[in-house]
């Protein structure tokens, strides 16, 4: 991955983003046990795979999700949150591999 | 090459010695499996065998022993962290190197060069006090010094590093060396072996048994092999084995990556550090500029290297010695750094009966092999953990008894 794309500015060389971790959705604090919300504050879900994950566009200071596999780093598709709580993802934003040139393996 | 040496490579009864024995495949059972056969992990099975007489055990590698981070790390061993329970760990770990050339009969070119870990700013100079304070509290060698001490460690690098990043003064660490890291896995491993303990190259862990939260058994690509202790020392990959046997932890893996210089005649004493400009170096025995930076700055389970790296790290490199200009980069490489929030390790017993974790080694894990593997050889045989890692369990995140250590990486991370 040296390039994302920004739903709103658009494919920008990686340079311009910033990662922002895991998107997860915090337990209701009123209800959840200390070692549950101990858990959410320090554990994160580390083996490889697709994740969902912000990332941010410094220069337009744009916050968005990206779906990409932290095994292979390919980016399946990127959208804004607002979008993704339209109901269906798939209808939105970028459908297709947003990365032209996925940066080639080397084991 | 002569013919009266050659004799000898030809003929069948002067076999070049073994490290360590080949074995054809595992047993039905061992006393003790060792998932990562890297320094940690050898660490432990010789430990096991040495201190407690425990020998009945397996190292499973899923490669070749020492070809993780424990070969792609830039070999600096120091102790001059900033909590007491850091300085003490890592302090115990120097005393065990300094004499682990003569322990394991193996030179690893164990070289004292001195630390210094550069300030550039004024918030920077109030860190290294700090931690000189703490070092020399615990009985540790550390010091503030000026930039005219640096100068005369280091003349040829440049005080005002280009106008950008003037120096304002250093964390002096007189313990810090390097150390051929390969060297520690091998020789560790040939000391395990000499007590009978088994090591496996190309065999991977596919699954971990678990009955009623008791480990019983794990499942490799060479067959079924049962036992009751697990330890799982395999850096990069903890978070597939915690994911074998549903422990969650705070482990997320970045890559870090590091270069080398092509060879040069030898000009640097000491090991360099600087936070700011992102950079540490050192000149290796073959004379190689042997250079890191920091974590890359997003998740990736992958060694992957890139020109970004190589280019932010080298005009940081000029930036302190401009001279550098025509000298070549030859070889790049990157290893799996298992990150933990507080910058501490995860050391010790964890929910599972018989499952221990020595994970979370991020970028700060090769000055610990021998201790981590004494102590956690220790853990494993009176199945309760020393003092020493009491600060490095995992339930210290539930606790909310984090060990903060961020501030003595060696580079901003």
């Amino acid at each position: 991955m040296k390039l994302l794309t920004c739903p709103v500015n658009g494919t920008r060389p990686l340079s311009e983003f910033i990662f922002g971790g895991e998107f997860r959705t915090a337990p209701d604090q009123n209800t959840c046990s200390d070692a549950d919300w101990a858990a959410y504050v320090h554990n994160r879900q580390g083996a490889p795979g697709d994740k969902k994950e912000w990332w941010y566009h410094s220069p337009s200071g744009t916050w968005f999700i990206a779906e990409r596999n932290t095994l292979t780093d390919k980016v399946s598709r990127t959208y804004l949150l607002a979008d993704a709580k339209k109901a269906d993802v798939k209808k939105v934003a970028v459908k297709k591999a947003v990365v032209k040139k996925p940066v080639k393996e080397s084991k | 090459m002569p013919f009266r040496l050659l004799k000898y490579a030809l003929k069948k009864e002067h076999p070049a010695p073994r490290f360590f024995k080949s074995h054809e495949t595992p047993k039905k059972s061992y006393d003790v499996v060792i998932i990562g056969g890297g320094g940690h992990g050898l660490a432990a099975a010789y430990y096991l065998a040495k201190d407690h007489g425990i020998t009945n055990v397996a190292v499973l590698e899923k490669g070749y022993i020492g070809g993780g981070n424990t070969g792609r790390n830039t070999t600096i061993v120091r102790s001059n962290y900033l909590t007491p329970e850091g300085v003490n760990f890592y302090d115990a770990s120097v005393k065990i190197y300094e004499g682990l050339s003569e322990e394991l009969d193996l030179n690893l070119f164990y070289s004292t060069r001195g630390h210094f870990t550069l300030a550039h700013t004024e918030s920077a100079m109030r860190t290294m006090r700090w931690r000189a304070e703490v070092n020399k509290h615990v009985g540790v060698e550390s010091r503030v010094v000026g930039p005219d001490e640096i100068a005369k460690a280091c003349p040829q690098l440049d005080l005002s590093c280009s106008g950008q990043a003037p120096i304002l003064g250093a964390l002096f660490h007189a313990p810090g060396s390097v150390a051929r890291h390969d060297g520690v896995a091998w020789g560790y491993a040939r000391g395990a072996d000499s007590y009978g303990a088994e090591i496996y190259q190309n065999t991977e862990v596919l699954s971990i048994d678990v009955k009623n939260g008791k480990v019983c058994g794990v499942k490799t690509n060479k067959g079924y092999i049962e036992t009751k202790q697990v330890l799982s020392a395999v850096a990069g990959f903890t978070p597939r084995i915690t994911e074998m046997v549903g422990l969650e932890t705070p482990i997320v893996i970045h890559p870090l990556q590091a270069c080398v210089t092509e060879p040069m005649k030898p000009w640097l004493d000491t090991i360099l550090v600087s936070g700011s400009l992102h950079v540490y170096v050192s000149q290796s025995s073959r004379g190689e500029l042997v250079m890191g930076s920091s974590l890359d700055p997003y998740e990736v389970h992958s060694t992957r290297s890139t020109l970004d790296f190589v280019e932010g790290l080298t005009s940081h490199m000029l930036d302190m010695f401009p001279f550098l200009s025509n000298v070549k980069v030859v070889r790049q490489w990157a290893g799996m750094a298992d990150m933990t929030p507080d910058f501490a390790p995860i050391m010790g017993k964890t929910p599972i009966e018989g499952f221990y974790l020595d994970a979370g080694w991020g970028t700060w894990g090769f000055k610990a092999t021998p201790i981590s593997g004494k102590t956690m050889a220790q853990t494993i045989a009176n199945d309760s953990a020393p003092d020493l890692i009491h600060t490095f369990r995992l339930s210290r995140f539930e606790d909310y008894e984090l060990t903060g250590e961020k501030g003595a990486a060696s580079v901003g991370h």
